[in-house]
């Protein structure tokens, strides 16, 4: 148990592991500690992020759907509306129609009816001329008669 | 029991010297053959043996520590850097609540102090006989296993540590800040011889407590594991193995201490009074 060179020869190596530590040891190895703490706070604040992301998406998914499904139902009852206004539109054309339609053909009616009046008298008129003319036996005069005939047939 | 034809005494003893390289009384160099002999030498002479085996565990720790150092993952580290980290931060940590200055230089002194004292420590749970034993297989004969065992090793390492303590507290303070803290302390101006035997006391009392209490601590434990070693070789283990298990304790709690009281001493050359 003697004090000795060993405690010197143990102070020359204490101070060049010391210094070797120091220099070659210790700050890559910190190093590397603090650029991992870094790395994995970055990915916790991504992983946050991306959460905070995805919540946000879905809100806006529901939001989206919510809308389209109102856009729809309107859509729909602007189409049911425009459906029935359509039937109504062509019931009131074809009405329209059919009594257009009528009244041409009843208008045709009158006017043949009074051509065939208008025949009818211009015949009656030859005719009662001709009855007339055989009651007679002769050729009255024509001229004379005439307005009395024709003031008859216009009786009729 | 080495073997039957030694006493315990001499056993003992055995156990207890230093393989010692030196001059002998004649002028010649070389080891010494006893006890007395390796006294004789005085200062200049080396223990090759713990000496030897503390610059080993010294590069040992430096080779591992640097092998994680070059190629660090940022990734997830792999068995050998997890280990190397975990002392890394666990030192780290330590320095950082007790030393509040700006000092490069503290914590990789820390590390080297926990480290390499852990492992000249943890030789003492090699087995007493088995490297002496081979040792005389191979013509040494005496093997100091455990340098920390050694007063030369760890006084050198406590005398190191005071001299950065003189070191700082010049270098923050300045050499009269210095020596006002050394002689207006605790009575003021008028109590100038008091105070300064005072302190002085108190800052040598660092550096040699520190030292013997890692020494004594370990020579302690060895010297026990020595005693039990002296039973009947049937008997051993009952009591080795429950000293070796709470030794594991003593071994890592000294490394600690050593390396806490370090930084602590350095914060403290480092306050402002």
């Amino acid at each position: 148990m003697n004090i000795n060179a060993t405690l010197l020869g143990q102070v020359i190596s204490f101070a060049i592991f010391v210094w070797f530590c120091l220099k070659f040891v210790w700050p890559p190895l910190i190093a590397a500690m603090e650029e991992r703490k870094a790395k994995i706070a970055d990915g916790l604040d991504a992983a946050d992020r991306a959460m905070r992301d995805l919540e946000l998406a879905q809100n806006k998914a529901t939001d989206r759907l919510k809308e389209a499904k109102q856009d729809a139902a309107v859509i729909i009852d602007e189409a049911k509306k425009r459906a029935s206004q359509i039937v109504e539109e062509s019931k009131d054309k074809a009405r329209e129609e059919g009594e257009r339609l009528i009244t041409a053909a009843q208008a045709e009616i009158e006017q043949e009816a009074n051509r065939a009046r208008e025949q009818l008298r211009s015949q009656v008129v030859v005719l009662a001329l001709a009855g007339a003319e055989k009651v007679l036996e002769r050729s009255v005069d024509d001229e004379t008669n005439r307005a009395l005939v024709e003031q008859l047939a216009a009786q009729l | 029991m080495a073997s039957e034809t030694i006493t315990a005494e001499e056993y003992i003893s055995h156990h207890l010297t230093n393989l010692t390289y030196g001059q002998h009384h004649d002028g010649s160099w070389g080891f010494a053959h006893s006890a007395q002999e390796a006294a004789d030498m005085g200062f200049w002479a080396v223990n090759v043996d713990t000496f030897g085996f503390s610059l080993f565990l010294g590069v040992l720790f430096m080779f591992v520590f640097r092998l994680v150092a070059k190629s660090p993952t940022t990734g997830v580290p792999g068995g050998l850097q997890n280990m190397v980290e975990m002392v890394v931060e666990f030192v780290d940590d330590n320095v950082k609540s007790m030393f509040h200055h700006k000092n490069n230089m503290v914590a990789p002194l820390g590390l080297t102090i926990f480290m390499w004292v852990l492992l000249m420590n943890i030789m003492d749970l090699i087995p007493i006989d088995f490297l002496p034993e081979a040792g005389k297989a191979m013509g040494i004969h005496f093997l100091k296993v455990v340098p920390s065992t050694d007063i030369n090793i760890t006084m050198g390492m406590a005398l190191s540590i005071f001299v950065l303590v003189v070191y700082y507290s010049i270098k923050q303070k300045g050499i009269g800040g210095f020596a006002a803290e050394l002689s207006l302390h605790p009575f003021g101006k008028w109590g100038l011889p008091v105070n300064l035997f005072l302190e002085v006391v108190n800052l040598l009392a660092k550096p040699i407590s520190l030292g013997l209490r890692l020494f004594g601590n370990l020579y302690a434990g060895e010297m026990i594991f020595i005693l039990i070693a002296l039973l009947p070789f049937w008997a051993q283990w009952a009591l080795s193995v429950p000293w070796a298990i709470f030794h594991i304790l003593i071994i890592v709690l000294q490394a600690f201490i050593f390396m806490v009281l370090t930084i602590v001493y350095l914060a403290m050359a480092h306050d402002e009074h």
